[in-house]
C-alpha cells in the first residue's frame, strides 16, 4: 500500500467503543470533553494505558496460576477419610476411570485455556511493542478467540459449587472447597480483564506508521 | 459533529462508509474482518418477546431444585443458589460472590434492563435512561455465564453418577431453555438500530 489507510485516528475522529458513533475530535472536546454525545460513554482514541494495564493483569494472573494448580480445590471426606484433590488430580482421576470426555473438558477449560490466553496476550503485547507488521489480520483473529474462550474456564468453579451443595451428608460424605478455588477464580477473572484491556487497534497502528 | 454516513471499525480503526445492509446480512470490516453492523428484522419485537420468556424461565429455574442426589438413605437437593450459600458458609465468600454474580445477578440485571428499554420501545416511546442501561447490558455480556454453568452441571452429573443416584429436577429443563433464549437474545439485539431510534427520539 502506498497511501495511508483512512482510520479514525488519521482523520482526527474518534470512534465510540460503546455505540460505534464516529465523532469529530476537535468540536467534541470543546463541548463535552471525552464523552460520546449519543450514548454518554467515555471516549478514548485508544483504550487507556492499554499496554501497561494488560501487562499488569497478566503478571498478576501468572502469580495466581501456580497456587491455583498446586493447592487442593476440593477436600472430600468419606467415612472419616479425607481426600484432597487438585485440578490436575481431578483430571487424572477422570482419565483413569475411563471418563475421558469429562477429563478433556476440564483439562482444556481449566489448564489449557488460561495458559494459552496468557501466552497469546504476552505474544500480542510484545508484537505491538516491537511495532511488528507481521500478519495483523491473523493476530486480530487470535485476539478475538482469546476474548471469547476465557469464560469457559469457569466450568471447574461451577462443578465445585454444585458438588459442595449436593454432597453434604455429614459423616457419610462431605465436600469442602479448597484454597485453589479462590486462586483459580482470580485467574479466570483477571485474564478476562486482561483480554478486555488490550486494544486490538494497536496491532494495526504499527501497520500504518510502516506504510508512511 | 455526529457522522452517520461513516463508521470506524472498533477493532482496527479503519473508516468505512456505512453500507446499506439488508436484515439478516452482516457487514464486515474489509481490513480485519470484524463485524461492523448486523441488522435484524423485527429486532425490537423479538428482543422484547425473548426477554419476557427469559425472565419467566429465570424465575422457574431459581424456584425449584435442579438436581437431587441420593446416597443410601440420605437425599440432597440443590437449587441454583444453594451452592452459593454453601460456599459462603465455608468462608469462600469471594468465590461465592463470583458465582452469585455470573449465574444470578448479572443475567437478572440484563433481562430486567432489556425489558426497561424494549417495552417502551415496542410502544413507540423511549425510556429516559436507555443509553446508560444499554451500555451496562453490553458491558456485562461477557460476565453472564449461564451456558458455562450448564457445562458444569454436566460434568458434576458425570462425576456423581457412579457414586450415587442423580435425578434432574424441573428447573434443569427451564435452565436449558434459558440458555437458548439468552443466546437468541444476543443474536437478535441490533445495537445500531437501537442507537438510531434513541437519537430520533431526542
Amino acid at each position: 500500500m502506498n497511501t495511508l489507510p483512512v482510520t479514525a485516528y488519521h482523520t482526527s475522529a474518534i470512534s465510540c467503543l460503546s455505540c460505534h458513533l464516529l465523532c469529530r475530535r476537535g468540536k467534541m472536546v470543546a463541548r463535552m470533553p471525552g464523552i460520546c454525545p449519543r450514548c454518554g460513554a467515555r471516549l478514548h482514541i485508544r483504550k487507556k494505558n492499554s499496554i501497561s494495564r494488560t501487562w499488569a493483569l497478566i503478571l498478576t494472573a501468572m502469580m495466581f496460576y501456580l497456587p491455583a494448580n498446586i493447592l487442593p480445590i476440593t477436600h472430600l471426606s468419606q467415612l472419616g477419610v479425607v481426600q484432597s484433590d487438585t485440578i490436575i488430580s481431578g483430571v487424572i482421576y477422570f482419565f483413569e476411570t475411563g471418563m475421558w470426555p469429562i477429563a478433556l473438558i476440564i483439562l482444556i477449560a481449566s489448564i489449557f485455556i488460561p495458559l494459552l490466553k496468557l501466552i497469546v496476550l504476552i505474544y500480542l503485547l510484545i508484537s505491538v511493542q516491537r511495532r511488528s507488521t507481521w500478519r495483523p489480520r491473523e493476530r486480530t483473529r487470535l485476539y478475538r478467540i482469546t476474548e471469547v474462550v476465557g469464560r469457559w474456564s469457569m466450568v471447574d468453579i461451577y462443578v465445585v459449587t454444585i458438588l459442595v451443595a449436593l454432597i453434604k451428608l455429614g459423616a457419610v460424605a462431605d465436600i469442602d472447597a479448597g484454597p485453589a478455588a479462590l486462586f483459580f477464580s482470580a485467574v479466570v477473572v483477571i485474564t478476562m480483564l486482561a483480554a478486555m484491556s488490550f486494544d486490538p487497534r494497536l496491532i494495526w497502528d504499527a501497520q500504518e506508521s510502516h506504510d508512511e | 459533529m455526529k457522522d452517520h454516513t461513516f463508521i470506524a471499525c472498533h477493532e482496527c480503526d479503519l473508516i468505512h462508509r456505512l453500507p446499506l445492509v439488508r436484515p439478516g446480512h452482516v457487514a464486515r470490516c474489509s481490513r480485519c474482518n470484524a463485524v461492523l453492523v448486523r441488522p435484524k428484522s423485527n429486532s425490537v419485537e423479538r428482543t422484547l418477546a425473548l426477554s419476557l420468556t427469559g425472565l419467566m424461565l429465570f424465575f422457574i429455574a431459581n424456584a425449584f431444585p435442579f438436581l437431587s442426589f441420593s446416597l443410601e438413605t440420605e437425599e440432597r437437593q440443590t437449587t441454583l443458589l444453594s451452592g452459593v450459600f454453601t460456599l459462603y458458609a465455608q468462608n469462600q465468600w469471594a468465590v461465592a460472590g463470583l458465582v452469585l454474580l455470573t449465574i444470578f445477578l448479572i443475567p437478572l440485571v440484563q433481562l430486567s434492563g432489556l425489558l426497561y428499554i424494549y417495552v417502551p420501545l415496542y410502544f413507540g416511546k423511549t425510556a429516559r435512561r436507555t443509553p446508560a442501561v444499554f451500555r451496562l447490558i453490553r458491558k456485562l455480556q461477557p460476565w453472564s455465564m449461564m451456558e458455562v454453568f450448564m457445562l458444569g452441571i454436566l460434568v458434576s452429573v458425570a462425576k456423581l453418577a457412579e457414586m450415587a443416584q442423580v435425578v434432574p429436577g424441573i428447573s434443569l429443563y427451564a435452565l436449558m431453555a434459558l440458555i437458548f433464549v439468552l443466546a437468541a437474545i444476543a443474536a437478535t439485539i441490533d445495537p445500531h438500530h437501537l442507537w438510531l431510534k434513541w437519537e430520533q427520539s431526542q
